[in-house]
């Protein structure tokens, strides 16, 4: 196939082209004419919304999935890309968001896998991993299991994976957002050195800050569909964002401050072991009062999750005491908690927080098996509790034809809306809400933000994990930054910004 | 077409394309084989005789019980392969302790259908006790079990069983008449009569459905067989679900050979019939572990068995050939409603997307 | 430091990590005959390690192995099959009517073919239309049973010696005697010198009257390493059941090498059914396997998915199977000393690792054992072969930190859900 000569002197220049593109899964449109061009040698940034259709269209570009409509053209030339081995085969190599690793192989492993004529899978292969590990100053071990391996390594050996393939095309689909700030400026160092090297990278990303600071060019996506490509230089952050968003963005601002001197909720020296030599919570103490929301502040994997979960009850390995009000919960059961006062907005909610095979009204259930109206004796109500899902259908405005629909057909923003009115509807002393707003659209997300606030001011004490710096800062009262399961400095929100939390949560500043 | 005649419409669909399915491979296999396949579903699909109801719903009660015996495992999720170890370790001893004939009367076969289902829940317990502080997968033990109790039932046989004079059949000493469980007879004809134990199956049928279905325990059940961190997180030790679980699924499966023996065999020998703990994980997915579901597939699976008898004498094919329609019924049934499963979670996301546009676009007129 | 010499110097440091070499496993091997010298010399128990008893055990081994191989193929690509003992079912069929019918070597081709139809129904079952894995193996175990009792059924009755439950006398693949060898070792055994004599009765189980089945079986072992661990091959089907999702964002094909696993499985399985009906019994006999499937896939377990583990398991079931048939009262009696003894010694080594449960548990077992020994004068043959799977069960309750399976085994894969 050859490019039509028309296009002959721009063709030259680009090295993707989409045009058209467009797919659909049942009840979603995921894109719809979606068009790009990518020049050569660039970095090419595509932002966008959770939800609006920018990873389902870097799968279509690495062929993982077909598209319905549209071309693709690679360095001007058409391609048909019906798996990975057609993209690899065309120049392009992607990075995944969830690494795309196997734990039980070595880094030689993961890395020859598929690529085993190009050096075989042993000698000649380490030789070249090491060549490029040490040339792109990548720090890779071949001979190490990838389960042994941190965050930060394991992204480096997806990047050597790809350029190991000798990909001229690099995709990173979200890769910022396991990473602290400073981690995230080494690898847009990488990023650049690749770049002078000739390699185009498409950079996938809803972090406007770090789309201005490394694009050469700025794509929107929104609702699976281009609305525009900009120039970085000539924009804002805010600008990019009401282009994403398609309207006036809200913002979690803090209202006036409703916290009370009245405790409700202490946790003394809270310790949770590990099999390693580093215990996962060390000697954690805090307070939280009426009226008060604390946010903690970490980089993933700091021991955030194992603190909810130990005051859940969850971890029966942890020590140290629990108090709610006036009552010690430290011996007590998950349920018996939740029972005493505590609402939980899990981390994942499809994985913790939903029955996804189970219509709504069991939902409702899930977690209050043991309360008013869900429960007569030992019985299950079933009329009361499809009642009372209709309540939190309306209050909260969960956008769903009914109680007896599948939690799996909803939406995530609705999803996460049903959960909050269950949390709230249990009446709670305290709510815990991990990562509250994680993967729902701009319009759950302001309504969850608004039930924060709102829960604020009816006198519960909040404890709110996230990894958005921004949303701690604007909904928090107080911030704890956790690192390597301690507690390591307490910040005032109106002051702080998110830089000095990123090198507290990394260790790195004086604070701690 | 309304949500709710969709999903009957689509409930239906999925056996009856499995059962189409099964019949349609099978005849190929007897095409294959050079059998005459309209001889063989002539005789197979003909009208039973009343005798042969009999003992359909006599094996279909056996059946019945098993596939209870699994469902409630796989309503969490477990999958108790073990049900076939647990009804034979429990079916010895309560032939051992009803023979024994400790207590007058019907208090004999209480306490000996009580040690039944104690056994065959203690069997179960292991695996799930080793499933929950071991996260040993209840599939290998409960495999390994079953080889166990093989032995360990041969060997307590062996020592506490009695010769039957002229053979080399040992069985234990034979229950007592007063312990018998009576039979009804379906006609005047002999060898009509049905174990009265069937009124038993249907109590536990629907004791399990009310279980399951209506209790706070039975919520439970499900939403940790659903989504074990979900249910952990709100607030259900699934460990110790995962015992209970195992229990029961060994208690029932403990029931599961005494129709036969309070109702035709009356000891336990190395005769007593095998492989009915399989035939129940058949028949509780056949059933999609729902108490009229597995009944029919309980009847089905009985039709099937009792209807093949005269094959050999008939048409002169083995009637082990519908034990390759029973497995084919297996895989088939499973394909069948996930392909189904998955039309229908299509068709759900759709009516969500439409019913929350129509939404939309109220609203928006309304603002209009 | 120089980029180029820190490579250099890293290559040179890099030594092949530590698995256990074929020579460990023959060390393993003579500790093992001289733990039992010392047992035979002990308790006076002597068929623990006669040439008898040891050939027994490797013609008892062969088809747990070759079952053990065969789940190791479909568990290493993520698909576990527990439908072995029905592809073994119909390996027996397959090696009964092509063995009669064509000459053994063609029976053996028939094991393969009729175990590798079992396993392209898992196959299509399991990857293609993502039916659970555990579902698909119980019903292809109900399928087999029945297709070989019909088919049987079919093609023995009325043959010379054959019937709906077995088929006529199936002739034997060619086995090897070195006779000089086999007489000298013969003499050594005979006479008694601890450990020699049982040395001598160990090589001469394997010079004389040794099936080239057994010695197909050993090399398909070999193979099967080589293969899964040293070519490109192996590594892209090792992936697909450690992370199928990666492998396949690499272009690896995962359907088409877990339908490779899935069928070399099957034939593996059907060629360990062949193996029972034509070297350890002469003909197909309905019931032979005798869940064989199922401990060939806790011999997989019990070696940790690997190959050399999964061999040293199935020959302490072999072993185990054997002593139930040949004055094992006797023989496992003997073993109980045994196992008290090692559990003394794991009492000691876990109470000095500070754990002291396990230390007690280990404790209170081997007093248990010992008192049993001191107790009873032989162990009932039930018990005798009971003892693999009690053994298994062990394994799994307190080793099972250990374990290491591969981790997307058993999840159903479909395509295009990577990323």
């Amino acid at each position: 196939m050859s490019n039509p000569v028309q296009h002959a002197t721009s063709a030259d220049r680009m090295a993707v082209r989409l045009h058209g593109i467009g797919k659909q899964f049942p009840g979603v449109i995921a894109n719809d004419d979606v068009n790009i061009d990518v020049a050569r040698g660039t970095i090419h940034a595509i932002v966008g919304e959770n939800g609006a259709g920018k990873s389902t269209l870097m799968k279509i570009l690495y062929g993982v999935q077909k598209p319905d409509s549209g071309t693709i053209e690679i360095n001007g030339t058409q391609v048909v890309l019906g798996s990975p081995a057609d993209a690899i085969q065309a120049g392009v190599g992607m990075v995944f968001q969830h690494f795309m690793l196997a734990d039980n192989l070595t880094v030689l492993e993961n890395v020859t896998l598929g690529a085993e004529r190009l050096h075989g899978i042993g000698t000649e292969a380490r030789a070249e991993i090491l060549r490029i590990s040490d040339a792109y100053g990548l720090n890779i071990e071949p001979d190490v299991l990838v389960e042994k391996l941190g965050v930060g390594a394991r992204q480096r050996v997806e990047i050597l994976k790809v350029l190991y393939r000798g990909a001229e095309i690099v995709i990173l689909d979200e890769p910022t957002a396991v990473l602290v700030p400073q981690e995230v400026d080494e690898l847009f160092d990488n990023l650049r050195e690749l770049k002078s090297e000739g390699i185009t990278v498409i950079f996938i990303s809803h972090k406007l800050d770090e789309v201005l600071s490394v694009a050469d060019v700025v794509t929107v996506i929104r609702r699976g569909t281009t609305v525009a490509t900009v120039d970085p230089g000539s924009v804002t952050a805010r600008q990019l964002a009401e282009l994403m968003v398609g309207s006036e963005l809200p913002s979690p601002s803090t209202e006036t401050s409703t916290v009370t001197d009245e405790v409700l909720i202490t946790v003394e020296n809270l310790t949770l072991p590990s099999d390693g030599a580093r215990p996962l919570l060390e000697d954690i103490s805090f307070v939280i009062h009426r009226g008060e929301v604390l946010g903690i502040a970490g980089v993933e994997g700091n021991g955030q999750a194992e603190l909810v979960e130990a005051i859940m009850g969850m971890r029966p390995a942890a020590t140290g005491k629990v108090t709610l009000v006036d009552r010690d919960l430290s011996t007590l059961s998950t349920r018996v908690r939740r029972e005493a006062g505590i609402g939980y907005i899990p981390e994942d909610r499809q994985r913790h927080g939903l029955l996804l095979d189970a219509p709504l009204w069991e939902n409702r259930v899930l977690g209050h098996q043991t309360r008013e109206p869900n429960v007569n004796g030992i019985f299950i109500d079933k009329g009361a509790a499809r009642a009372d899902t209709q309540r939190i259908i309306k209050e909260y405005d969960v956008r769903t034809p009914g109680p007896d629909v599948l939690a799996r057909a909803l939406s995530g923003g609705n999803q996460q809306k049903l959960i909050v009115g269950r949390e709230m509807s249990g009446e709670p002393i305290l709510l815990i809400a991990a990562h509250p707003t994680r993967g729902v659209d701009v319009g759950a997300q302001a309504a969850i933000w608004d039930q924060i606030k709102r829960a604020r001011r009816a006198g519960l004490a909040v404890l709110l994990i996230s990894a958005d710096l921004d949303e701690l800062i604007g909904l928090s009262d107080r911030i704890e930054v956790i690192l390597r399961g301690k507690l390591v400095g307490e910040f005032d929100p109106g002051e702080v910004t998110p830089e000095q939390l990123g090198s507290a949560m990394t260790g790195a500043g004086e604070t701690a | 077409m309304t949500p709710r005649l969709t999903r009957i419409a689509l409930g239906i669909a999925a056996p009856v394309l499995a059962l189409a399915a099964a019949f349609l491979i099978t005849s190929l296999v007897l095409l294959i084989a050079g059998d005459p396949v309209g001889e063989v579903w002539s005789t197979i699909l003909s009208v039973p005789a009343t005798r042969n109801i009999a003992n359909i719903i006599n094996s279909a009660t056996v059946l019945y019980i098993s596939g209870l015996a699994v469902a409630v495992g796989f309503r969490m999720n477990l999958f108790n392969i073990g049900v076939d170890g647990q009804y034979r370790i429990a079916a010895f001893t309560a032939a051992f302790v009803a023979g024994e004939a400790w207590l007058p009367g019907y208090l004999n076969t209480l306490l000996a259908i009580v040690a039944a289902i104690l056994v065959g829940a203690a069997w179960a317990g292991i695996a799930g006790v080793l499933r929950a502080s071991r996260g040993v997968s209840e599939v290998i033990s409960t495999i390994m079990l079953n080889a166990i109790s093989t032995y360990l039932v041969a060997y307590l046989l062996r020592k506490a069983a009695v010769q039957e004079q002229g053979s080399n059949i040992i069985a234990t000493k034979e229950i007592p008449e007063g312990s018998r469980i009576p039979a009804f007879s379906l006609s005047d004809q002999a060898g009509t009569s049905v174990y009265g134990f069937v009124f038993i199956a249907i109590v536990l049928g629907i004791g399990y459905w009310v279980m399951l279905n209506r209790t706070r325990f039975g919520f439970d059940l499900r939403a940790t067989g659903r989504s074990e961190p979900a249910a952990t997180a709100s607030g259900i030790n699934t460990k110790r679900m995962i015992i209970y679980t195992m229990l029961i699924s060994g208690g029932l499966a403990g029931l599961i050979g005494l129709p036969i023996l309070f109702g035709a065999a009356y000891s336990y020998g190395s005769t007593f019939q095998s492989g009915l703990g399989f035939a129940g994980i058949a028949i509780a997915l056949l059933g999609r572990n729902h108490p009229i579901g597995i009944a029919l597939g309980a009847l089905l699976f009985a039709f099937l068995d009792e209807q093949s008898n005269p094959l050999q004498i008939v048409v002169g094919v083995a009637p082990d050939i519908v034990k390759i329609t029973q497995g084919i019924i297996v895989l088939t049934v499973v394909i069948a409603y996930e392909v189904v499963r998955r039309i229908g979670v299509r068709i759900e996301q759709r009516q969500v997307a439409q019913a929350l546009e129509r939404t939309a676009r109220d609203k928006a007129e309304v603002s209009a | 430091m120089s980029t180029l010499a820190s490579a250099k110097d890293r290559l040179a440091a890099i030594r092949p990590k530590g698995r256990i070499s074929p020579w460990w496993i023959l060390i393993g091997l003579a500790a093992v005959l001289f733990l039992f010298s010392v047992l035979q010399l002990v308790t006076g128990a002597d068929d623990l390690a006669s040439s008898g008893t040891i050939r027994a055990t490797i013609i008892a081994t062969v088809p747990i192995a070759l079952a053990g191989l065969g789940g190791l193929w479909s568990e290493r690509a993520g698909v576990v099959n527990i439908g072995l003992e029905g592809m073994m079912i119909l390996g027996t069929f397959g090696a009964g009517y092509l063995g009669f019918h064509y000459g053994p070597w063609a029976g053996v081709l028939g094991a393969i073919a009729m175990g590798a139809i079992g396993g392209l129904i898992h196959a299509v079952a399991t990857v293609l239309f993502g039916v659970d894995h555990i579902i698909s193996g119980v019903a292809i175990n109900i399928i087999a049973l029945g297709a070989t009792q019909y088919l049987a059924a079919l093609t023995f009755t009325g043959l010379p010696g054959g019937g709906q439950t077995q088929s006529p006398t199936l002739g034997d693949v060619n086995s090897i005697t070195i006779e000089p060898l086999s007489d000298a070792l013969g003499d050594i055994e005979g006479s008694g010198i601890f450990f020699v004599s049982e040395l001598a009765a160990g090589l001469r189980a394997l010079v004389t009257e040794l099936s080239l089945l057994v010695l197909l079986a050993l090399l398909l072992f070999v193979l099967t390493y080589f293969v899964l661990w040293r070519t490109a091959f192996g590594l892209r089907l090792r992936s697909c059941g450690e992370s199928p999702a990666a492998a396949e964002t690499l272009g690896v094909n995962v359907y088409r090498y877990k339908f490779i696993a899935v069928l070399v499985s099957g034939g593996l399985a059907g060629l360990g059914g062949g193996f029972l009906a034509m070297v350890a019994s002469s003909n197909y006999r309905d019931g032979q396997t005798g869940g064989r499937g199922y401990i060939g896939l806790a011999a997989m377990i019990f070696g940790n998915w690997r190959p050399g583990g999964l061999l040293a398991g199935s020959g302490l079931f072999g072993y185990t199977e054997t002593l139930g048939l040949r004055r094992g009262g006797e023989s496992v009696h003997a073993l109980l000393i045994l196992v008290a003894a090692l559990l003394v010694i794991v009492a000691i080594w876990q109470w000095r690792r500070l754990r002291h449960v396990s230390a007690g548990v280990a404790a209170v077992i081997a007093l248990g054992a010992a008192a049993l020994y001191y107790s009873i004068e032989a162990v009932p043959g039930d018990f005798t072969r009971m003892t693999p799977y009690v053994t298994t069960l062990f394994v799994l309750a307190f080793a099972s930190q250990r374990l290491r399976m591969p981790a997307a085994d058993g999840q159903i894969y479909r395509r295009g859900t990577a990323g």
